[in-house]
């Protein structure tokens, strides 16, 4: 118990002493997650409208699948994305592995079936609202996704920070790819697992605090500047 | 370019193996205001939604004087419950010229006006969820003019209104149907089909009983049901 109240000082030790190791785990943190999550948002956000707009025939069977891709196990995700870069992979002339761009792309990985399919519900239901409306209106399938994704925005971010949350919070994964380097891929997830197995539980305890902070002031900060749960914008 | 007269020929609406309509047969002439009247269920809205494209034909067809997709592009709808966009009253209005591809500042000083035209003005920043329902009815109405339809459909505008909205709704019809514009209009508000109609549909179970000029159909109705429907009589 005591360490997790000594966990408390030493997170407030290690933001207060300025420490460049911990600004730089934490900036590595958020640049890997915050890239994840706009490549993700980028593919997942229009796949979520095109399946909401979209009749086809295994549309049911690509929506069930890409459910039970959300829970993907990232060490499985790790585990492919490394086989992938490593030097006997396809892809390992890139050089991408034990590399930050690595662990961006397990992440991406892991999270935009998460997004798409978090906002294909979302889209699907303003659809419902909207669909006699755009058809009257001869919007084309463009137009429509458009109009769909434009006027959810505010329920999609939603989604973003899904994604955001599964990410930030991830190690499986870029454990693997990453390889958890100092001073090259070491982010926090990374840090507090190595600091748990050395014993050092104040010192990942605080490290731990610093992590959900940091959750905690994006989300904020994201519903601050989306101007959502606001009752005359929605 | 006119896309009337509208043709339907034996139409016909399923939804799951059920008959909503038809099979309907009727032409629209170019000039006029035509109610579509008939007792809750004779498939007034289906009928509308049929002439529209918004109801996919099981059976028969429903032909313009121009090809459909050409058709599609002059033609409007009013929806019993309006449909708001999470928007601006202003980007509501614009959205439809935007569709057609009208830059956005010149869509924005249209919808601009166009609110004006139709009493929004004062709430051209408002958002459009937050509307009365009058207030939403008469945005509807505006948005569907805005693109100058050839043709527009109402389908039952005044249902939830209150006197006041209805009134204004139903002079702003009146001066659009003057400036040329086909009105096609279901409504179950027997005094407003009188106050409007120029001729008149009368449905019944999903056919059409009596197609005819409206001074005609109110004093001298030639079926059963429609005489039983005008008198105030409950139509089975």
């Amino acid at each position: 118990m005591s360490d997790t109240g000594n966990g408390f000082w030493e997170a407030w030790r290690l933001i207060l002493s300025l420490d460049p190791d911990l600004y730089e785990i934490v900036f590595l943190s958020l640049q890997v997650t915050v890239s994840a999550v706009i490549i993700a948002s980028v593919i997942g956000l229009p796949m979520g409208a095109w399946l909401a707009v979209n009749r086809f025939r295994f549309r049911r069977y690509v929506i069930a699948v890409l459910n039970a891709l959300m829970g993907l196990p990232p060490v499985v995700v790790g585990l492919f994305v490394y086989m992938m870069l490593s030097r006997a992979g396809p892809l390992g002339g890139f050089g991408l592995l034990f590399s930050p761009s690595a662990m961006i792309i397990a992440q991406v990985i892991i999270i935009t079936p998460l997004i798409a399919s978090i906002s294909h519900q979302t889209i699907r239901d303003l659809w419902a609202e909207y669909h006699d409306l755009l058809i009257s209106m001869n919007a084309t399938r463009a137009q429509r996704m458009k109009a769909l994704l434009w006027d959810g925005k505010r329920a999609l971010l939603t989604a973003t920070l899904a994604g955001f949350g599964r990410a930030i919070g991830e190690v499986g994964a870029i454990m693997i790819v990453g390889g958890n380097i100092e001073h090259i891929t070491r982010v926090l997830t990374t840090a507090i697992a190595l600091e748990t197995g050395k014993g050092n539980f104040a010192f990942a305890m605080g490290l731990g605090l610093i992590l959900i902070t940091l959750a905690v002031i994006v989300n904020l900060l994201i519903h601050i500047i989306g101007k959502t749960e606001r009752a005359s914008t929605w | 370019m006119v896309i009337l007269p509208l043709t339907l020929t034996a139409a016909t609406a399923h939804m799951r193996g059920k008959k909503l309509a038809g099979p309907v047969s009727l032409t629209l002439a170019q000039k006029g205001f035509t109610m579509v009247i008939g007792p809750n269920g004779a498939g007034k809205t289906t009928l509308l939604r049929l002439m529209h494209g918004l109801q996919r034909c099981s059976g028969g067809a429903v032909t313009w004087a121009v090809p459909a997709s050409e058709a599609r592009e002059k033609q409007a709808f009013v929806f019993q419950s309006p449909i708001m966009m999470r928007r601006k009253v202003v980007e509501c209005l614009a959205y439809p010229l935007r569709l057609r591809g009208v830059p956005k500042p010149e869509a924005r000083a249209s919808a601009t006006a166009c609110a004006h035209r139709f009493g929004l003005g004062a709430l051209l920043e408002s958002w459009a969820p937050l509307l009365s329902g009058g207030e939403k009815q008469k945005l509807s109405l505006a948005r569907a003019l805005i693109i100058e339809p050839e043709i527009l459909f109402l389908d039952e505008p005044c249902a939830n209104l209150d006197g006041r909205a209805t009134r204004e709704i139903e002079t702003i019809l009146q001066d659009v149907q003057a400036r040329g514009t086909r009105l096609v209009m279901s409504t179950h508000d027997m005094g407003q089909a009188r106050r409007l109609a120029q001729d008149v549909i009368f449905m019944h179970k999903g056919i059409v009983h009596e197609q005819s000029d409206a001074a005609r159909f109110f004093s001298a109705p030639s079926t059963p049901e429609a005489k039983a429907f005008i008198s105030g009589d409950i139509v089975e």
